[in-house]
């Protein structure tokens, strides 16, 4: 097993006050939170970091982790003591930073139920499960053409103990054709089930809701239900009209590039957008792409071209 | 809650078209109602209908009250932080389709 240094992971002295690690913790959290981040890996780090925080904002976990020492060298494994942990009780404080899901070190070292099993949230005695919420990254070509994909969720449940555990499950998932992303699908009586109070009737399951969103596509941007693609065009197609071939979702299509376009022109393909309820549009934004002059020809059509005609591509700089 | 590996579940979707009201937001997030009536006057979330004293609530509005549910929780953002930064990402995202030929 990986040993973590955690306080390399919140970049920290080891001598860090509580101020300092919360304020260390804060930062990178702002960083790295998947609602917020675009670094890469936003979401490994963002938990490596809440795993931290959850170890050194706590005392007593501090010094047991402490007492490990700077761990292993590189690339020795890492096991830990049989006596960790002894004479230190851990109190179950609500995770933080979405850190339901810890690394094999952490639990091996804290436990699951280390992470703590109170959530801190609202609790309604409506006698009903717990409802559920859960994040899937879809590919723009499962949301265009609907059809059934499997998801595998995890999730902490508490077991018949009250114990955290970490609960795996696959999840066969019927995806409507045309589902936008920031949509939810609510899949009932798939969230906790009750507490059973003997001699009573089973109260509902709660249900899980699953948030969609969408995996970046190598050539289409989605805004709202419309479609928009980059086209180079060659700077004469632009000018002069042409007509191309275009890929859409629904496949390649001619497109006709009216004389007189520039780079920014949107074309707009009717319906041929996300296929929800109302269809949304593509739209095709047109790129000029530049011929290299890589020889004499092609400079001789160039010098010929500024020639031929007088153009200052600066004007409006006033230069 | 476990079903056969061949049992495809269908869900119910959630989009502008769905109208939610304040218990339904109550029970999904296991949050009060205090938070929910927050997060609408901060402009965290919109309510799409006023009919006295009943609010409706867009489906599309989930995705901003989960948004705030975590940044409240893993950030300390209070509402009216979480309603500044929803905007500034919509900004963000706005800015990224119009110039970033933006694959992230």
């Amino acid at each position: 097993m990986e040993f973590k240094d955690y306080y390399k992971v919140m970049g920290v002295a080891r001598d860090a006050t509580e101020a300092q690690i919360k304020q260390a913790y804060r930062k990178l959290a702002r960083k790295y939170h998947p609602d917020v981040s675009k670094e890469p890996n936003a979401e490994a780090r963002f938990k490596e970091v809440g795993e931290a925080y959850e170890v050194l904002k706590s005392p007593e976990k501090r010094a047991a982790y402490d007492r490990l020492g700077s761990g292993p060298r590189p690339g020795e494994d890492f096991r830990p003591p049989p006596d960790f942990g002894s004479g230190f009780e851990f109190a179950g404080a609500g995770p933080s930073g979405g850190g339901e899901d810890y690394s094999d070190f952490f639990e091996s070292l804290f436990g699951r139920a280390g992470a703590g099993a109170n959530r801190g949230r609202h609790h309604f005695d409506t006698g009903r499960g717990e409802d559920h919420h859960a994040k899937i990254m879809l590919d723009l070509e499962a949301a265009l053409q609907g059809g059934s994909r499997s998801f595998t969720l995890r999730m902490p449940e508490l077991d018949a103990d009250g114990r955290l555990a970490m609960h795996e499950r696959v999840l066969n998932v019927q995806i409507p054709k045309g589902i936008l992303p920031g949509q939810t699908i609510r899949l009932a009586g798939q969230g906790s089930r009750p507490p059973q109070t003997a001699g009573q009737a089973a109260a509902p399951d709660g249900d899980l809701y699953i948030e969609v969103e969408f995996q970046p596509h190598p050539l289409y941007r989605i805004d709202g239900r419309d479609l928009y693609l980059d086209l180079p065009v060659a700077p004469w197609e632009a000018a002069l009209g042409a007509g191309v071939k275009t890929p859409t979702p629904g496949g390649v299509v001619d497109l006709k590039i009216p004389a007189g376009s520039h780079a920014g022109t949107k074309l707009r393909l009717k319906g041929r957008g996300m296929p929800a309820s109302p269809a949304g549009d593509f739209y095709v934004v047109l790129q000029i792409a530049l011929p290299p002059a890589s020889d004499e020809k092609t400079k001789a059509a160039y010098r010929a071209l500024s020639e031929a005609m007088p153009f200052n591509p600066r004007a409006s700089l006033g230069v | 809650m476990s079903l056969p590996d061949e049992t495809y579940l269908t869900g119910e979707i959630f989009d502008e078209r769905s109208a939610l009201s304040v218990n339904d937001l109550t029970r999904m997030f296991a949050v009060d109602e205090r938070r929910i009536v927050e997060w609408v006057e901060e402009g965290v979330i919109s309510v799409i209908e006023v009919d006295g004293a009943h609010w409706r609530i867009s489906g599309t509005q989930l995705r901003r009250a989960r948004i705030a549910l975590r940044l409240e929780r893993d950030l300390g953002v209070n509402p009216a932080g979480v309603a500044l930064v929803l905007e500034l990402l919509e900004e963000l995202e706005r800015f990224r389709r119009e110039h970033g030929r933006g694959r992230s």
